[in-house]
């Protein structure tokens, strides 16, 4: 515990802060300032912890968090401030898996509720759902103990005609034993989305199972002949790959395939590219010019539209041509992770309902090996494996539901939390880099699913002008020309409350729905009491008539009647709140501020944040 | 001049109009004095209705005996005919070309439009500045009405009436007046309630390189400061910029004679400068093939939304100073027709509760721009796609337009219009069949007797049938100072004016009548629980009323 610690305005240029008391507990960061105001951080949520040189006020301590938040504390003593580097540096790089924060975590269920938690998704149902097995594609049992390929999942989807051997051979001629599998069966047009690694094929190797497994995928279509592969690769780096005994289908190997390159970046590039992002957004004083120019420079938005063009290949070559479609990357964990899930949920309109991409993320991310734990770097492990792959997925999905507006069940708020908690290693799902070594980590016994927790939250999560009727957005075809990509400043400045509009139309009509839901249920209530009344008056001048008798009111009926007076309170009091709405918290004070300073005559323009209500 | 004469061929039949996101059409052009028509041959619906005035350029091209013209908006849209035969495509172009840039007003649309509507109020008396005056006056003691430019021999660009000190005689306001830009000397643009300061805006002060003063001037603006009191002085030129004005004649308050004031200079740009930020804007929306760079770099090079940053921000400066500060301020820039007004009523627009409601917001425009002299008819004779090089072009109301949108954008709840409200407005800037924007000022609209011979456009807006249209479901009146973010991530694209024809908008118009029937259905819902609630009610009295005895 350090007082009088000083936590600065990212963005101010006048160096406004507020005094609290920072606290270190076991798992969070926590600062509670004079009014009482607490900000946590979840150790698991800083990625880097930075002392800068001391100053006049003290020390300062520059903390970023996976979330996108960025704190900056001045601690008024040079020691205190050592002591909270060196814990938080500590706190933040677990060594072992066993110390995350899942393991520790007791929402308070019992064995069986934990246990029901972890079975609310489930795979076998969801290909099922899909139309598998059927007379093409059957359940193999090859990787039933993960003898095949490690990072796969237990139950793979192949062709009926693709024999184990075939199996087994073509997983020897794919990098990391990734041989192809079912990713999504397209019930209607009967074709399929698979999806493999590499093949190892270098600069002439070739392997006839592997081209009988590609033919099976072909035949087991019987719409289209011919498949695609896509390389979701630079045409370069693949290329550079077979240097390595790596590489790319050669087209003259195998009969009926389309070969295609999609051209997104590797990891490496992604990491970097994030970087310059934020470093662009953390600028104070930020102008509009150096804004775009950094934009641009750090190409994060024409890496986001790569991935989104390549998921639109691959939804119209299944669409439009009823063709099969096989995704490859180098591992296929990372982009063809991507392009697989993202081209799923255009084609498939349950996949954008909030169980439903649940599912999709259980499938293409969890179950077929992206690496959750090195790429958000849940250990101190290699930071060049750390990269905002599955970012990239979540904003995609936001471009979608900004394009599409009606099309999905859930709202931002619903990515976002699970963007959180990719990285808060609260919950089990995200844990660990494949199937094999959640179940060596006994992460079913020892933490808890994410899942049913959101479930629970529904509410919060529901897109209020979802419309699962509309049929007609079945499949969805975005625009991606380039004016269609904009900064999502919910996601990278979410805590950064001053640069977001002070009125949300979204949360209002989100409330509105809600209160509707309960003004239907009171018109019922409503009708039925008088109803109720009626009958009971006519009741009353026929017993008065006939018994003269007089029937006592129900106090029960007067006492719900009051109850629901008092719900109906005007409408949205709490939701227009303006927040931060004061000069101060902007800053085109900058001159008047200086004003100010040298004129002490002059009112000072340090407000404190204004909360106004309308 | 007979118009006849002007329109060589007026009908070519088989003509098909491309239109983005539309199926071609094939059908039958005609020519009218003022309007472009495009019928459709299957069932003889008008397809097109263009007003010549709206045509900002045309080109032309030619295969073989068929003709191609493009025809580029004001509003931005572009479309083509294509039109078989030659000599008819020629005839047809340099039909259009004449008919969209007549050289007399008198000839233009809106003295010709008869409307169809029953006028239920005149829009030319909707806001007088009587009325205006009125609505401070219970506050003001200090203010009065000025007929100093009744003939508008003072200042050419002001109204017949002005208000002004009240300790100012009309004898100090002709001195004053002679040594501002334009004769516009100081006046009242804004009082704020709160604390009773005040925006003044004004041409700049004409010092020269000898430093002139006005005695008049300095008493005339000192009149409006407490005793004790400082104010503010916002020239929205950089320091640079109005000192060379001195060697033009102009300049700006030099400290010593304005002791009471501080000065602050910021950088608004102006004219051709504004002008070439939209062509390249524009330019870039309309481009659909380039890649992300591209898009970005031209977005960032054409530096529209750093104008728009920049007027913002001086904005909530002036407004600061204001509310917060509690000083009085005077707005001036070069000639105070063009950045001078965007600051004015944008402070205005995050102080004065009023001026978000759509009645407010039309008396700010009536008030700050079309009576305070913005030069309509030169700013907005043409838009993104000219390309004479012409000096009095500038988007500046457009900018400011953008500038409300950005703040509705952030406060979507406290503005009583919709965003469909500013952007009839930017349309009916460039091209109208209203006299409304027609004219560089008062005494220009005088001339023209446009008050007898045009329709005012408040007359059409402000009738029911059209508020719905621009009305915001989620207005709530709000009556706070708004202060919006100028952070260039809180900034945003205004894709309703550029993006508008380049995309379709289908789904953001569905979810938005989504939106609407929820908020429909919830006030619905609100009403029958009341009533059931009172019959409930009414039943429970009768009830007792039986029981009792």
């Amino acid at each position: 515990q350090v007082e009088q610690v000083k936590l600065l305005d990212r963005f101010s240029t006048s160096n406004k802060s507020l005094t609290g008391t920072l606290y270190l507990t076991a798992t969070h960061l926590l600062f509670i300032d004079a009014h009482q105001k607490e900000t946590w951080i979840l150790h698991h949520h800083i990625a880097s912890v930075e002392k800068l040189a001391l100053t006049t006020s003290g020390c300062p301590l520059v903390i970023q968090c996976k979330n996108f938040r960025t704190v900056h504390f001045i601690v008024p003593r040079e020691r205190d401030c050592h002591d909270i580097y060196n814990s938080l540096l500590q706190l933040s790089k677990q060594a072992k898996y066993e110390d995350l924060y899942a393991f520790s975590y007791n929402p308070k269920q019992n064995d069986a509720e934990r246990l029901r938690g972890w079975e609310l998704i489930d795979l076998a149902e969801e290909y099922k759902r899909m139309g598998v097995p059927n007379s093409n594609w059957q359940l193999s049992d090859a990787n039933r103990e993960y003898k095949i390929c490690e990072t796969y999942p237990r139950e793979l989807y192949v062709p009926r005609i693709a024999s184990k051997p075939i199996i087994v051979g073509s997983s020897k001629f794919r990098s990391k034993g990734r041989f192809p599998v079912l990713s999504y069966y397209h019930q209607s047009k009967e074709a399929a989305i698979c999806r493999c690694s590499q093949p190892l094929s270098g600069f002439s190797a070739r392997c006839l199972e592997d081209e009988h497994l590609l033919q099976a995928i072909s035949k087991a279509n019987p719409a289209n002949r011919y498949m695609y592969v896509m390389d979701t690769r630079p045409r370069l780096n693949a290329m550079a790959n077979r240097a390595a005994g790596k590489g790319y289908e050669n087209e003259d190997n195998y009969s009926n395939i389309r070969f295609q390159f999609v051209g997104i970046e590797n990891i490496h590039v992604m990491r970097s590219s994030l970087q310059k992002l934020l470093e662009v957004n953390g600028t104070k004083g930020l102008s509009v010019n150096d804004f775009y120019s950094g934009l641009e420079s750090s190409g994060w938005l024409r890496h986001i539209k790569a991935v989104m063009d390549a998921a639109i290949f691959l939804a119209k070559a299944i669409e439009a041509e009823s063709a099969s479609v096989l995704v490859h990357c180098s591992d296929g964990w990372d982009r063809t992770s991507q392009v697989c899930s993202l081209g799923s949920l255009l084609l498939d309109p349950y996949y954008r309902t909030i169980r439903g991409f649940m599912v999709l993320i259980e499938k293409d991310w969890i179950s077929f090996g992206h690496k959750f734990s090195e790429r958000c770097g849940h250990l101190d492990g290699d930071p060049k494996e750390v990269s905002p792959v599955f970012t990239q997925f979540l904003e995609c999905v936001w471009h979608l539901t900004e394009q599409f507006p009606q099309a999905f069940e859930f709202n931002e708020a619903f990515l976002l939390q699970i963007h959180e908690h990719i990285h808060s290693c609260q919950f089990g799902n995200f844990i660990a880099n494949c199937q094999k070594e959640r179940e060596e980590l006994k992460l079913k016994e020892k933490t808890y699913s994410l899942w049913p927790f959101l479930l629970d939250d529904q509410k919060k999560y529901l897109n209020p002008l979802y419309s699962s009727q509309s049929q007609k957005l079945a499949v969805l075809e975005p625009n991606t020309v380039s004016f269609n990509f904009k900064f999502w400043r919910n996601m990278y400045h979410q805590f950064d409350r001053t640069l977001h509009p002070r009125q949300s139309v979204f949360n209002i009509i989100m409330n509105m729905n809600e209160q509707n839901k309960q003004l239907e249920k009171d018109i019922k209530d409503l009708e039925s009491q008088i109803k109720q009344r009626k009958t009971k008056q006519t009741d009353g001048i026929l017993s008065k008539e006939l018994l003269n008798s007089v029937r006592p009111e129900s106090p029960a009926l007067k006492a719900t009647l009051s109850l629901k007076e008092q719900a109906l309170l005007p409408v949205n009091n709490v939701l227009r709140t303006i927040e931060g709405s004061s000069p101060a918290d902007n800053r085109y004070s900058e001159y008047a501020d200086e004003f100010s300073k040298a004129e002490p005559a002059v009112v000072s323009l340090e407000y404190g944040v204004a909360r106004m209500t309308c | 001049m007979e118009f006849a004469e002007l329109i060589k061929t007026p009908r070519v039949d088989n003509v098909v109009l491309h239109r983005p996101f539309y199926p071609a059409v094939e059908g039958t052009l005609c020519l009218t004095g003022h309007h472009l028509i495009l019928s459709s041959r299957q069932d003889n619906t008008e397809e097109l209705w263009l007003l010549h005035s709206n045509i900002d350029a045309i080109d032309k091209r030619f295969v073989g005996p068929l003709g191609t013209i493009i025809i580029k908006c004001k509003d931005f849209r572009i479309i083509q005919l294509d039109i078989p035969g030659m000599e008819e495509c020629l005839n047809i172009a340099s039909s259009i070309e004449a008919l969209s840039t007549l050289d007399s007003i008198t000839l233009m649309y809106p003295f010709f439009y008869r409307p169809m509507f029953e006028v239920i109020e005149d829009g030319w008396h909707s806001f007088l500045p009587e009325q205006e005056f009125e609505l401070y006056s219970s506050a003001i003691s200090e203010w009065r009405l000025s007929y100093v430019n009744k003939e508008f021999s003072v200042c050419p660009s002001y109204p017949p009436a002005v208000i002004v000190p009240k300790a100012i005689d009309d004898d100090a306001l002709r001195k004053v007046a002679t040594f501002r830009h334009g004769g516009r000397f100081p006046v009242l643009s804004y009082y704020h309630k709160k604390n009773g300061m005040v925006i003044m805006r004004s041409g700049q002060p004409l010092t020269g390189t000898n430093g002139r003063r006005c005695k008049e001037d300095e008493k005339l603006i000192n009149a409006t400061l407490r005793a004790g009191k400082r104010g503010y002085i916002i020239d929205t030129r950089p320091l640079n910029v109005a000192q060379q004005a001195r060697a033009k004649g102009g300049g700006f308050e030099q400290e010593a004679h304005y002791p009471q004031w501080r000065r602050i200079h910021k950088s608004i740009e102006r004219y051709h400068i504004l002008q070439e930020s939209l062509i390249k804007l524009v330019e870039s929306c309309n481009d659909q093939t380039q890649n992300m760079d591209r898009w970005l770099s031209k977005l960032e090079a054409s530096n529209w939304l750093t104008h728009i940053k920049e007027i913002l921000t001086t904005a909530c400066l002036a407004a600061q100073c204001l509310d917060r500060e509690g000083a009085s301020i005077l707005i001036h820039g070069t000639e105070g027709t063009d950045s001078t007004l965007q600051v004015t009523s944008l402070a205005q627009i995050i102080l004065e509760p009023r001026s978000r409601t759509i009645r407010g917001f039309e008396a700010l425009i009536e008030r700050e721009w079309l009576q305070a002299g913005h030069p309509f008819q030169q700013r907005c004779a043409q838009s993104a796609y000219c390309n004479s090089k012409q000096k009095w072009e500038s988007p500046v109301f457009l900018l400011f337009l953008d500038c409300v949108w950005q703040i509705l954008r952030q406060f979507p709840c406290s503005f009583e219009f919709n965003e469909n409200f500013l952007i009839m407005l930017f349309e009916h800037a460039y091209a109208s069949q209203f006299g409304t924007f027609l004219g560089n000022n008062e005494s220009e609209r005088c001339k023209l007797k446009l008050q007898q011979k045009t329709m005012s456009l408040w007359s059409w807006v402000n009738r029911p049938s059209e508020l719905s249209k621009f009305t915001n479901p989620l207005f709530e009146a709000n009556n706070l100072v708004i202060w919006p973010s100028v952070a260039p991530q809180s900034l945003q694209l205004w894709e309703g004016i550029f993006l508008r024809w380049n995309r379709s908008s289908k789904y953001l118009d569905e979810a938005y009548e989504e939106m609407v029937n929820i908020i429909e259905y919830n006030k619905e819902l609100q009403a029958k629980v009341n009533l059931l609630r009172r019959q409930l009610a009414e039943l429970e009295t009768e009830d007792g009323v039986q029981e009792s005895p």
